[in-house]
């Protein structure tokens, strides 16, 4: 299929960009990578009359750690995560996690930003997000706030984004003593998976402290496992936390699994991560 | 290399050289594909080319109750908007059915559906615009009301007939059959062991990576149709263009350019191609139509979709005595035109068993219509399915007697000395090697030390298993396939080999190219039965009015019968050549070989004269050769396989996995095949037919699914939601060849386009179900999901 016909616009600035979005309100949308977006228009689930290309707006790229945090651009690629040493040495759950993400010419062009934003319940960057606590940088005409990933995604591609507002940046605190594992189950490398595991704790003589679980088709949204986290805490690797996954996660049932199957899958994840996590 | 060095080909008692016969050559047309200078339909640039989309029935069954085109006919670029009554003024409907099929019926199908939509995705109107773009923006505009009927999706309630699509008909069956050979009573009543299991297969599709596509341009001055057509078979399609659109057939042309994968998907009939070709005779102008990727799931034939029973008796010392099966299948509101939908139900009943001894057979089958798109022949038609549920209950029977599943298959796989031979199916096999396959398969696959390292893992807790597959395979079809119920396609193909003045070789062949290296293997032939080099060898397929009249590509025949016509083509002009050669030099013809693109001196290899040299005599100075004498560069040769109905081909399968019992997840570790296509005439593109359908079978077994909802809704019309199998999870797939060529044609070739597909989801079922044995599981239900294989395991749990 074709996409309907729209205007385009490539502003240079993030001034000229949210003034854009503010003067076309619902009819624009911001286009970045891609790589979700092009697919919506082809299949014309998306019909906007202007895309705002935010592509040569300086300043939304580019990886660096200021202070005690890693500050990631939106505009940054998901392949530059995967194969940057700084976010190796800083984030090494981000780096665990990029490879995991559709494939390479995908990869190449699909940005962080992008996904944030899409809010995809089964993106490895929203999960990642919330296990690291990290909080983005909104801006818009009005100014910049910020956002914790734990206050942003609000379910089905649902964020806390308001109009005319675009993710301008990532930032992620520096967890130097945390070790971190990724984990999903996919039926092909690539796909979307049907449920993925971001983790993280600080391990101490074989007792895991500060357990972060966040799963990735774990439910509508990307979701931390609350009662999972607090049934782990302090504790060696659990072998089963089944019953706390039960009430954390409410997996949809996509056309080859049920959503107890993906409960199922979740609470493997959790076994297997906790494990790697204190080994 | 003389002359009098080279090998006679590998069929027996031939005279012909083997020249380029078994190596390996590169294909000439892969560097211009690679290089982007392929020429699909999509690249065709015409004045005045007009696209049309279709407007598809959301509904599985509705009937149209309103079509509302005034706004859609007024939108920017729009040429015209049409129903399926303005086509079937220019397009006569049809009926796919069969003779030999006996009671094998159809309703008239148009190229628009009338009043009616069957199947989500049946085209109801079309729109023809300047471009694409704005024929589908004019295609939204369109109002469309439809009165939803009753669906029939589940094939048990199309059979159970509470709601019948086509009324006219009387019931939902579109064909059945049963056969009942020996005693198969007696032989279960007599068994020492009897074993049973239903098995069922998804419906899947065969995603081509080109879509489907044709453009037609009509030319009213002249009354001719044009048609460049991505199709398996172009002088069918000339027979039925001119047929349904009423043209004369001298005056249709079909052209078919690169055309970007079909496996069967472009051998049909399809409405959307009928309306395009009949739109430009109603526009009087070109017309294109190229199906987009949800198009494609919602309209190209599916495939498999069976449910199947089957039972096998056999005695405690390990003989098979008898298989009994009954199959139901479920092909769509139509029986596709003009191979119909009865094949693939049909083949799984004549290839039950195939590969083995037993002397009693029962098989019955039914084909029914539902509300879902349409099913037909696709890959390895009905093989996978017949060699998948005979192989996995020779496994189950193997297991049951305590017998290893490979010493269980030898103690009855047709003996290797026993040809001709009759199955029990009535399948008449002219020369096959099941023995032979079977023993370079294992010694290949060092099946001893696997099943040794297997047992060790298992101590550790990891689950491997090994599964094989053997089969047989229909290839080279003869006139028995389709020819004799009625539908007008060629079993027989045509080569016309012409030397040019400068010494190059011009080969024309019927059979047509759609990726599988069919003009590479047909150079290979042409070279080396006329005795050029390849570098002076041009192949030209796919156009109905320069190559000979013939069947095209489909059930693994290009190379065993187009391959044929090549080499007697080849052997005529080389006698030709000798003849002009013996003419200018004037010496016996006898004496005489052609080597290297030149005239040599059989005896001493001798060079005598370059063809370059005998062209220019005897195209630009035939003054100077003697008076009556009339030089005949350029031949044509014909063949028909005729003796068997087809020639079967066979081969053994090998699959290991892992499964992790946790989460469900098959690992595919490794794959073996070893099959016997008769003379190979190239071992790289064999090898690659097998991997490649190796890879499809895997599709099948683990992956491919057309999901549908309860009314009819097909849910995974996309490449992201419809798993194909991809790279990253295929196994290194090892391919050993048996050959036992044909006697049938001098080649010897038989086919081996579909052997992958055919034995691959039977091997990697036999291996997912080795590995669950020591967790009392099994499944049985393709594709093997995780939540399947799960399913399975928690079953187990809950009973032990
Ligand atoms: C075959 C395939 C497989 C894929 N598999 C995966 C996978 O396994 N995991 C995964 O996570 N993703 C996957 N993706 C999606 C990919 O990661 C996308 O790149 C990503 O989801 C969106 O990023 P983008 O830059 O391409 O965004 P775009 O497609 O350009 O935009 C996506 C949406 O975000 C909005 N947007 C973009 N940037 C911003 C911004 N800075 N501020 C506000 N809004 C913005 C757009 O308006 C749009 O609504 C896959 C994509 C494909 C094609």
């Amino acid at each position: 299929m074709k996409s309907p016909a729209f205007a385009y616009a490539k502003p240079r600035t993030l001034d000229e960009a949210c003034g854009l979005l503010e003067a076309h309100g619902e009819e624009s949308r911001i286009i970045a990578g891609g790589q979700s977006l092009v697919a919506m228009l082809n299949l014309r689930l998306a019909a906007p009359g202007l895309l705002v290309d935010i592509n040569a707006i300086e300043g939304l790229g580019g990886i660096s750690v200021q202070g005690d945090r890693l500050v990631i651009g939106a505009l940054v690629r998901h392949r530059e995560i995967e194969q940057s040493g700084m976010v190796a040495e800083n984030c090494p759950l981000l780096a665990q996690a990029a490879p995991h993400i559709a494939h390479v010419a995908i990869r190449n062009s699909g940005t962080i930003g992008g996904s944030i934003a899409l809010a995809d319940p089964a993106a490895e960057w929203p999960a990642c997000c919330l296990a690291l606590d990290a909080t983005f940088r909104l801006v818009s005409k009005k100014g910049e706030r910020r956002v914790a990933a734990r206050d942003f995604f609000k379910g089905l591609f649902a964020t806390a984004l308001r109009p005319a507002e675009l993710v301008a940046a990532i930032e992620i605190p520096l967890l130097p003593n945390h070790r971190s594992v990724f984990l999903e189950l996919a039926r092909r490398r690539g796909d979307y998976a049907i449920v993925g595991l971001a983790a993280l704790a600080r391990p101490e003589g074989g007792r895991l402290h500060d357990v972060r679980l966040a799963y990735l088709g774990g439910g509508d949204a990307p979701i931390l496992a609350r009662h999972a986290m607090q049934a782990a805490e302090g504790k060696p690797p659990a072998a089963d936390l089944s019953a706390e996954l039960a009430r954390d996660l409410s997996p949809l049932a996509d056309l080859e699994n049920r959503a107890a199957t993906k409960l199922h899958l979740a609470n493997v994840l959790a076994r297997r991560a906790l494990a790697a996590l204190a080994a | 290399m003389t002359a009098r060095d080279e090998l006679p080909v590998k069929g027996s008692k031939t005279r012909t050289q083997a020249g380029y016969i078994g190596k390996a050559e590169p294909r000439a047309n892969a560097k211009r594909l690679l290089q982007g200078r392929g020429s699909f339909i999509d690249d065709l640039r015409f004045p005045r080319l007009a696209q049309v989309v279709f407007l598809r029935s959301p509904h599985a069954h509705a009937k149209i109750r309103k079509l509302d085109f005034s706004k859609a006919r007024t939108a920017p670029g729009v040429i015209a908007v049409v129903d399926g009554r303005a086509v079937a003024e220019y397009c006569t409907p049809w009926v796919g059915v069969l003779s030999h099929l006996k009671g094998l019926k159809s309703a008239p199908q148009f190229p628009i559906a009338i009043d009616r939509a069957c199947w989500q995705g049946e085209a109801v109107a079309a729109v023809v615009a300047e471009t694409r773009a704005q024929a589908e923006d004019a295609c939204e505009l369109i109002v469309a009301e439809y009165d939803p009927l009753p669906a029939v999706i589940d094939m048990h309630e199309a059979l159970a007939g509470r709601h019948v699509i086509h009324p006219d008909l009387g019931d939902n069956i579109c064909f059945n059959r049963e056969v009942d050979f020996g005693a198969v009573e007696a032989a279960f009543a007599k068994a020492d062991v009897v074993v049973e299991e239903s098995y069922s297969f998804g419906r899947h599709t065969g995603v081509c990576l080109e879509g489907r596509a044709i453009l037609a341009d009509y030319n009213a001055a002249e009354h001719t149709l044009t048609v460049h057509h991505a199709t398996q078979a172009p002088h069918m399609m000339q027979d039925i263009f001119s047929k349904h659109l009423n043209i004369p057939e001298a005056n249709v042309r079909v052209i078919c350019r690169d055309i970007g994968g079909a496996y069967g998907i472009k051998v049909h009939v399809y409405p959307d191609e009928m309306c395009t070709a009949a739109l430009s005779i109603m526009l009087r102008r070109p017309v294109k139509f190229v199906a987009d990727r949800m198009e494609s799931f919602l309209s190209d034939i599916h495939a498999r979709e069976h449910k199947v029973k089957v039972r096998l008796a056999a005695t405690k010392a390990g003989e098979i005595l008898a298989f009994d099966l009954d199959d139901l299948t479920a092909i769509g509101p139509y029986s596709v035109y003009p191979r119909t939908s009865g094949i693939e139900g049909n083949q799984v009943v004549n290839l039950t068993g195939g590969p083995y001894k037993h002397q009693n057979y029962r098989a019955k089958l039914n084909v029914v219509f539902t509300n879902k798109n349409v099913t037909c022949q696709y890959r390895a038609v009905g093989h996978p399915i017949a060699v998948a549920l005979t192989e996995g209950i020779v496994d189950l029977a193997a297991q049951k007697l305590g017998m290893d599943p490979a010493e269980f298959r030898r103690r009855n796989l047709v003996p290797d000395d026993a040809y001709p031979y009759t199955g029990a199916a009535g399948m008449k096999f002219e020369l096959l090697s099941h023995h032979q396959c079977l023993d370079k398969l294992l010694a290949l696959m060092d099946y001893k030390a696997l099943r040794a390292e297997q047992a060790e893992l298992r101590k550790k807790g990891v689950y491997r298993g090994i599964g094989l597959a053997a089969m047989i395979e229909v290839t080279n079809p003869s006139p028995a396939f389709y020819g004799v119920g009625g539908a007008r396609i060629s079993a027989q193909d045509g080569a016309t080999l012409r030397l040019e003045p400068t010494g190059m070789l011009t080969v024309l062949s019927s059979v047509t190219e759609q990726g599988q290296g069919t003009e590479g293997i047909f150079a290979q032939i042409a070279a080396t039965a006329v005795g050029v080099t390849m570098d002076k060898v041009k192949v030209i397929t796919g156009d109905t009015s320069t190559t000979p009249y013939g069947g095209g590509t489909w059930a693994s025949r290009g190379a065993g019968i187009g391959g044929e016509a090549v080499l007697q083509a080849g052997k005529a002009l080389r006698s030709n050549i000798l003849d002009i050669a013996a003419a200018i030099l004037s010496v016996d013809k006898a004496t005489l070989d052609v080597y290297n693109n030149e005239i040599i001196d059989a005896a001493s290899g001798a060079s005598r004269l370059p063809l370059a040299e005998l062209g220019r005599v005897a195209y630009f100075r035939p003054d100077t050769l003697p008076m009556k004498f009339q030089s005949e560069l350029m031949v044509t040769r014909h063949y028909t396989p005729r003796e068997y109905g087809f020639t079967f081909t066979n081969g053994i399968q090998a699959s290991l996995v892992e499964i992790h019992p946790d989460t469900g997840f098959v690992k595919l570790l490794k794959h073996w095949c070893v099959e016997d296509c008769g003379t190979v005439i190239n071992p790289m593109l064999v090898d690659e037919q097998i991997r490649g359908g190796v890879v499809q079978g895997i599709g099948g077994a683990l992956f491919e699914e057309c999901h549908y909802s309860e009314d009819g809704q097909l849910l995974n019309a996309s490449m992201a939601d419809y798993l194909v199998p991809m790279s990253g999870e295929m196994p290194d797939i090892v391919c050993g060849h048996v050959e036992s060529p044909t006697k049938s044609s001098e080649l010897g070739a038989k086919g081996v386009g579909e052997a992958g597909t055919a034995g691959a989801p039977g091997a990697v079922m036999n291996a997912i179900n080795d590995a669950l044995a020591p967790l009392n599981a099994r499944v049985n239900s393709m594709p093997f999901t995780p939540e399947r294989i799960l399913d399975a395991l928690g079953a187990a749990n809950a009973k032990g």
